[in-house]
């Protein structure tokens, strides 16, 4: 049997072991869910299912539904300010996750360099490896607030380099960036000739002022494939449902290895997201509401902990820093889970600057957060006591 | 346990005040501090903030929902449809107020449609039910007419969902 070699050398994820462990530890609590706890609002799956009911169960156009992307292109214009065409600049997805691959595939050739701002999600630098290019980790630090500055970009950059990915609000540090923070990414970007691709999918989880997408910059509309679905913003993570943006020439390339992979998205998917955008948006809102609450008191309970943990304003994660406790993320994280049932995701797994940091989702219940970081206290007490010199003997 | 606060420069984002009574109205045993946390209001101020909304009978109290049903209770509701002829000045509202008054009433509302109040009555029995109503209600001189439906099961009381919660069927870990 014989598997390619790029495939065999893909790294394995780093998070696999921690699903063997979970499931042989008993009464786990899970900060590791990188999805929402929310159900789908029940309206989306009621018109989900009425839309099965009457044989709504066929393929869609390759794009997506014609009226699905009438409504991405208003309520993109309502988070963002950019009005792009529902004709030929939207592309519905099976998922952001879709949208990233065809993205990277559809601007890359074997050799290009392609940066990725990291910490990042898992999925960047491999889809770049598949598609024959070259992932180039740009690294982003706490002291700013990993946001990613022009100098972390240009110390990276190439002949060779040809675009640039970065999500924020982020995964999973939940850092997000202002306009401001984003015209020095748009300056390199203009003057370097680099394709942003901005995975958005957080957009609605910004708790601190409203949004700021790339695209809506000076120069960057044709520039940038924004990326966006429905998966955080309307806990529809199962449903596999995003959309790409950009100039007509991107997303028809795009759409090109769309119709001979995935085809089209799923059509009771499409039509629960059309739900959704007309009738689901305070659902949302108060989802967000909730989200901001629980980011409050988990960032608080770090702090108070002694796990210094910077002020996500984004997406629902805590990246708190366990350098203090001189055990590594990995570490820590795995006694965490044996001795105290408490699930966590090491840092390390998003990429070198992740290293000493855990990602903790708070996407689960006030009572479980509350568990946790009690577990937690009892887990750092335990540290201390371990960790206190030895009163020594005297001969 | 020491208090570190985040960096000076982000404070989170404080809530409104309009935040604390969403959040009593869920769950009245939360305390001050607790709302103080969730919120990012100062505690002093939630807690001057609910004395106040008190004070002025905006909280008008504290109740809890409970699932009778569940606890053995085998009390009996009913709804209540009251046709009445209005009075000179007064309208509706002196027979609403003077039905409100009975313990038995749980709830009284005036409705559009075609009855006027929609009453909802407790009682141990359903003999005690429709006693109630024979003497107490339907008697009264404005009243015109009285429909009543027995309650057999409630689904959702007071926002809440009386029958089994969905089960969070999440992996336990995911990048």
């Amino acid at each position: 049997m014989k598997i390619a070699k790029k495939v065999i050398d893909l790294p394995p994820s780093g998070i696999r072991k921690f699903f063997d462990i979970a499931s042989a530890v008993k009464d786990v609590i899970s900060l590791g869910v990188g999805e929402p706890d929310f159900i789908t609002p029940w309206r989306i799956r009621e018109a989900s299912i009425y839309s099965v009911e009457k044989g709504k169960t066929t393929y869609t156009s390759n794009w997506g539904l014609v009226e699905l992307r009438e409504l991405i292109s208003t309520y993109t214009y309502e988070g963002t300010g950019i009005d792009y065409s529902p004709k030929d600049q939207i592309l519905v997805t099976t998922g952001v996750s879709e949208g990233i691959d065809l993205a990277i595939r559809a601007i890359t050739d074997p050799g290009d360099e392609i940066l990725v701002v990291d910490p990042s999600y898992v999925s960047y630098k491999p889809c770049v490896i598949m598609a024959g290019g070259v992932p180039v980790p740009v690294n982003t630090s706490e002291e700013n607030d990993f946001k990613v500055r022009k100098e972390d970009i240009l110390k990276m950059i190439t002949p060779r380099t040809t675009a640039i990915i970065m999500n924020y609000p982020n995964n999973p540090t939940g850092s997000i960036m202002t306009r401001k923070d984003l015209e020095e990414v748009a300056d390199v970007a203009v003057e370097h000739d680099l394709m942003v691709l901005s995975d958005e999918v957080y957009e609605k989880l910004t708790y601190d002022g409203k949004h700021a997408s790339i695209a809506s910059l000076n120069g960057m509309l044709d520039n940038t494939i924004l990326l966006n679905g429905f998966s955080k913003a309307f806990a529809m993570t199962g449903w596999r449902l995003g959309y790409a943006c950009g100039n007509p020439e991107v997303i028809e390339s795009m759409m090109k290895i769309h119709q001979y992979t995935m085809l089209c998205a799923p059509i009771t998917s499409q039509l629960g997201a059309i739900e959704a955008l007309k009738n689901g948006q305070q659902d949302m809102l108060d989802m967000v509401k909730e989200y901001n609450r629980r980011r409050r008191v988990i960032v608080r309970g770090f702090n108070a902990l002694g796990l210094h943990c910077f002020e996500p304003k984004g997406a629902f994660y805590a990246f708190p820093s366990v350098k203090s406790t001189g055990l590594s993320s990995e570490e820590f994280a795995e006694r965490l889970l044996y001795e105290h049932g408490v699930v966590v995701v090491p840092g390390n797994v998003f990429g070198e600057t992740g290293v000493g940091h855990l990602r903790c989702s708070y996407a689960a219940s006030m009572e479980n957060i509350k568990e946790a970081l009690g577990r937690m206290e009892s887990f750092l007490d335990k540290l201390k006591q371990e960790q206190a010199p030895k009163i020594k003997s005297r001969h | 346990m020491s208090m570190v606060t985040t960096k000076g420069k982000g404070k989170p984002t404080d809530g409104s005040m309009r935040e604390v009574l969403e959040l009593i109205e869920k769950d009245s045993k939360l305390t001050a501090a607790e709302i103080a946390e969730q919120t990012g209001l100062k505690e002093k101020d939630v807690e001057r903030f609910i004395k106040e909304m008190e004070a002025r009978g905006i909280i008008k109290r504290y109740k809890t929902v409970i699932d009778w049903e569940k606890y053995g209770d085998d009390s009996v509701y009913a709804i209540i449809e009251v046709q009445l002829n209005p009075e000179r000045n007064v309208g509706y509202d002196a027979v609403a107020e003077r039905i409100s008054k009975f313990p038995e009433v749980v709830t009284c509302m005036l409705v559009s449609g075609d009855h006027d109040l929609h009453l909802v009555i407790k009682g141990k029995t359903m003999k005690d039910v429709a006693f109630f109503v024979a003497e107490k209600i339907a008697p009264l001189s404005q009243v015109t007419h009285t429909a009543t439906h027995f309650m057999l099961r409630s689904y959702k009381t007071e926002g809440e969902i009386m029958f089994e919660k969905e089960e969070d069927t999440r992996l336990v870990v995911h990048p």
